[in-house]
C-alpha cells in the first residue's frame, strides 16, 4: 500500500475542504473497500480523510419513512427492528453481505460506493477501462461468467456489487449529499449511479467533496412486504451471481403495488419497471410472476459465459415474489 | 465512503494556492504550526482552510491503542493497519495475517466489543478504542470457555485460523447468533478453514452458546 497521510474531519465543510485541497484524496469510513483496494494497487491515495467523527448516525423511523445516517454500520442497521419489520428487505439484503466481521466495520454510505468485483478491475496485471480509462475490456471476449447482462457497454460489463443498493433502488430510496457549496441535495440512488458508456471510470454524481450524509426510504406498503434473495456460487459470504429485491401490495388477492429490482446482472442496480407494471392489477399467483418475470430480461445482452443468467435471473424474480406472496 | 476517483472536467477545478496539506508539510506539521505560528498574512491568507483545521499527519506519527486494556505508544504511519500494529510492532503475534484482504477472518479481533477484521483496519483510526485480541481473552492462566472448548472439541488442524476462529465464535455467541446449527454456520462464514475443521469448530462454539443459555 502506497503511504498517504491522514486527517480526521471535523464538519462535513472541512471534509470537503481538505479533499478539494487533494485531488488524490479519499474519503474514509469504515475501510473495508477502500483498505483493500489501496493494498492491491488498485486505488492510490495520498490523503485519507476520516468521516467518523461527523454527527452522521442516527436510525429514525416516521409515518413518512425511514432515515439511515450515512455512517450508520451494516450490522447495526441490518438487525434494527424497524428495518426487519418495516423494510425487512433491505435488513436481508444488509445481512446477505460480506461476513459478520465486515458488516460491522462498513457504513451504509460507503456500501453505496463500493467498486466493482469484475475480475480484471481487481487484477492490475490486465488493461480495464474502469481503472486505467482508454486501455480496454478484456472481459467483453474473456471470462464473464460473474459480469453483467444489462446496462454494459463495449467499454465496461462490470457489475455494481452492492447488495444494499439494490433493495435501495427497489423501493426508491433517495440520498442526501452535502455540497461544499450550498444546500445538500438530494437525489435518487437510482439516478445517483451512470451507467458505464464510454466512461465506465465515473460511476455516480458525486462531485469532489460532497459527503452522502443520510438515506431514506419512503414508507409503503409494499416495503413491509418485501424480501431479498440473493444466489450465489456458495450459500454465505459470496457476491450475488444473481439477486431480486421485490415489494408487494396485495389485497383480496390482488397486486396493488409492486416494486421489483435485480442484483448481480446490471452494471448499475437495475430496477425493472416492466416487471413492476405487468404485475399490478393482476392476481398474485406463480403464473402472473412468471409471466411478468420475463420481461425483466428482454434488453439483455449477455457474453459467452454469463447466459444463465437470464434464466436465473427470472426465476429469482418468482421465487422471491413467491415469498412475499405467501 | 470514497468519492469517484475520477473528477468530470467541470468539477476539476482544484483551489488555488498551497493546499493545508502542503502547508503543514512546509512548517513541519501541527506541532511546527502551534509552536511557531506564522506570519500574520500568512495566517490570514490559509485562515479559511486552517480554522478549524484538524491536523493532518503523515510519517512516523504518535499512535495510542489501547490493547488487552493496556496502553501501548507506538509511532506508526498512518498505512499501518491494526494487524501490522500487533504483529510488528507489539510481538502480539496470535493474531494471524492470512488473506489481508478481509476475505478469511484469520485477523478477527475484538473492537470496543465487536469483532472486525484487523487487517483492513487502520492502527491510526484504532485509538481510543478498546482493542481485544486473542492473547487478551484468558484470564490468567485460567481459558475463556471458547478456548477450552475448541480443545474439547479440536477445533482445528494445522491451527491458523484458531486465533480468529475464537474471536469471532467468542462474538458470534454474545450476538445471539448461534442458537441453531443453520444460524451458527451462516454467522460464522467470515472465518475461513483451509483444513475444514468446521464440524468441531460448529460444536465447538454451540457448546458455548448452550453454556450461555443455561447460565
Amino acid at each position: 500500500m502506497n503511504n498517504f497521510a491522514y486527517t480526521q474531519a471535523a464538519s462535513t465543510k472541512e471534509a470537503a475542504t481538505a479533499a478539494q485541497a487533494d485531488k488524490q484524496a479519499a474519503f474514509i469510513s469504515g475501510g473495508t473497500s477502500l483498505i483493500d483496494l489501496m493494498k492491491s494497487n488498485i486505488e492510490q491515495h495520498t490523503l485519507l480523510i476520516d468521516l467518523n467523527k461527523l454527527s452522521l448516525l442516527g436510525i429514525e423511523n416516521s409515518a413518512a419513512g425511514l432515515r439511515i445516517g450515512a455512517l450508520e454500520r451494516m450490522s447495526d442497521v441490518g438487525e434494527h427492528p424497524q428495518v426487519v419489520q418495516n423494510y425487512p428487505v433491505v435488513s436481508q439484503a444488509l445481512l446477505a453481505s460480506a461476513s459478520p466481521q465486515l458488516r460491522n466495520m462498513a457504513s451504509m454510505g460507503g456500501n453505496l460506493l463500493q467498486r466493482t468485483r469484475c475480475g480484471y478491475f481487481r487484477d492490475t496485471a490486465f488493461p480495464c477501462n474502469k481503472r486505467v480509462p482508454g486501455s480496454g475490456c478484456p472481459a467483453q471476449t474473456g471470462d464473464n461468467r460473474t459480469l453483467a447482462i444489462l446496462g454494459g457497454s463495449p467499454s465496461c460489463i462490470a457489475t455494481h456489487a452492492s447488495d444494499l443498493a439494490v433493495s435501495l433502488v427497489a423501493l426508491e430510496a433517495k440520498l442526501t449529499i452535502e455540497s461544499p457549496k450550498g444546500q445538500p441535495r438530494t437525489v435518487p440512488l437510482a439516478d445517483f449511479y451512470k451507467l458505464p458508456g464510454s466512461t465506465p471510470h465515473i460511476e455516480n454524481h458525486l462531485a469532489p467533496g460532497e459527503v452522502i450524509t443520510a438515506i431514506t426510504i419512503p414508507a409503503a406498503a409494499h416495503a413491509r412486504r418485501s424480501h431479498y434473495l440473493k444466489v450465489r456460487d456458495r450459500a454465505s459470504y459470496a457476491y450475488a451471481l444473481v439477486s431480486a429485491a421485490v415489494g408487494l401490495d396485495v389485497q383480496g388477492g390482488t397486486i396493488r403495488s409492486a416494486r421489483v429490482a435485480l442484483g448481480g446482472v446490471g452494471t448499475v442496480p437495475w430496477r425493472v419497471p416492466a416487471v413492476e407494471q405487468a404485475l399490478v392489477g393482476k392476481s398474485a399467483t406463480e403464473d402472473t410472476f412468471r409471466a411478468a418475470a420475463a420481461l425483466a430480461v428482454r434488453d439483455a445482452s449477455p457474453r459467452e459465459h454469463n447466459k444463465f443468467k437470464l434464466e436465473l435471473a427470472q426465476r429469482t424474480i418468482v421465487r422471491a415474489l413467491l415469498e412475499v406472496a405467501a | 465512503m470514497l468519492p469517484p476517483d475520477d473528477h468530470t472536467p467541470d468539477q476539476a477545478a482544484t483551489p488555488p494556492g498551497p493546499s493545508r496539506r502542503s502547508f503543514l508539510k512546509q512548517t513541519g506539521g501541527l506541532l511546527g504550526v502551534a509552536l511557531a505560528p506564522p506570519i500574520a498574512s500568512q495566517a490570514e491568507a490559509l485562515a479559511d482552510k486552517l480554522a478549524p483545521a484538524s491536523p493532518i499527519v503523515s510519517g512516523p506519527t504518535n499512535v495510542s491503542l489501547n490493547i488487552n486494556g493496556q496502553a501501548r505508544n507506538l509511532r506508526l504511519e498512518p498505512r499501518t493497519t491494526l494487524l501490522d500494529a500487533l504483529r510488528e510492532n507489539l510481538d502480539l503475534t496470535g493474531t494471524k495475517k492470512g488473506c489481508d484482504h478481509g476475505q478469511c477472518g484469520a485477523c478477527t479481533v475484538h473492537v470496543d466489543g465487536r469483532r472486525v477484521n484487523a487487517c483492513l483496519t487502520l492502527a491510526v483510526m484504532s485509538q481510543g478504542k478498546q482493542i481485544t485480541t486473542i492473547e487478551g481473552l484468558a484470564k490468567g492462566e485460567e481459558l475463556h470457555p471458547m478456548q477450552e472448548a475448541f480443545l474439547k472439541h479440536d477445533g482445528f488442524q494445522c491451527g491458523y485460523c484458531t486465533p480468529g476462529q475464537i474471536m469471532s465464535g467468542v462474538s458470534c455467541v454474545k450476538e445471539g447468533h448461534a442458537t441453531t446449527d443453520d444460524q451458527t454456520r451462516e454467522w460464522m462464514s467470515g472465518n475461513i478453514c483451509r483444513c475444514g475443521a468446521y464440524p468441531n469448530i460448529l460444536a465447538a462454539v454451540r457448546e458455548v452458546a448452550g453454556q450461555q443459555v443455561k447460565g
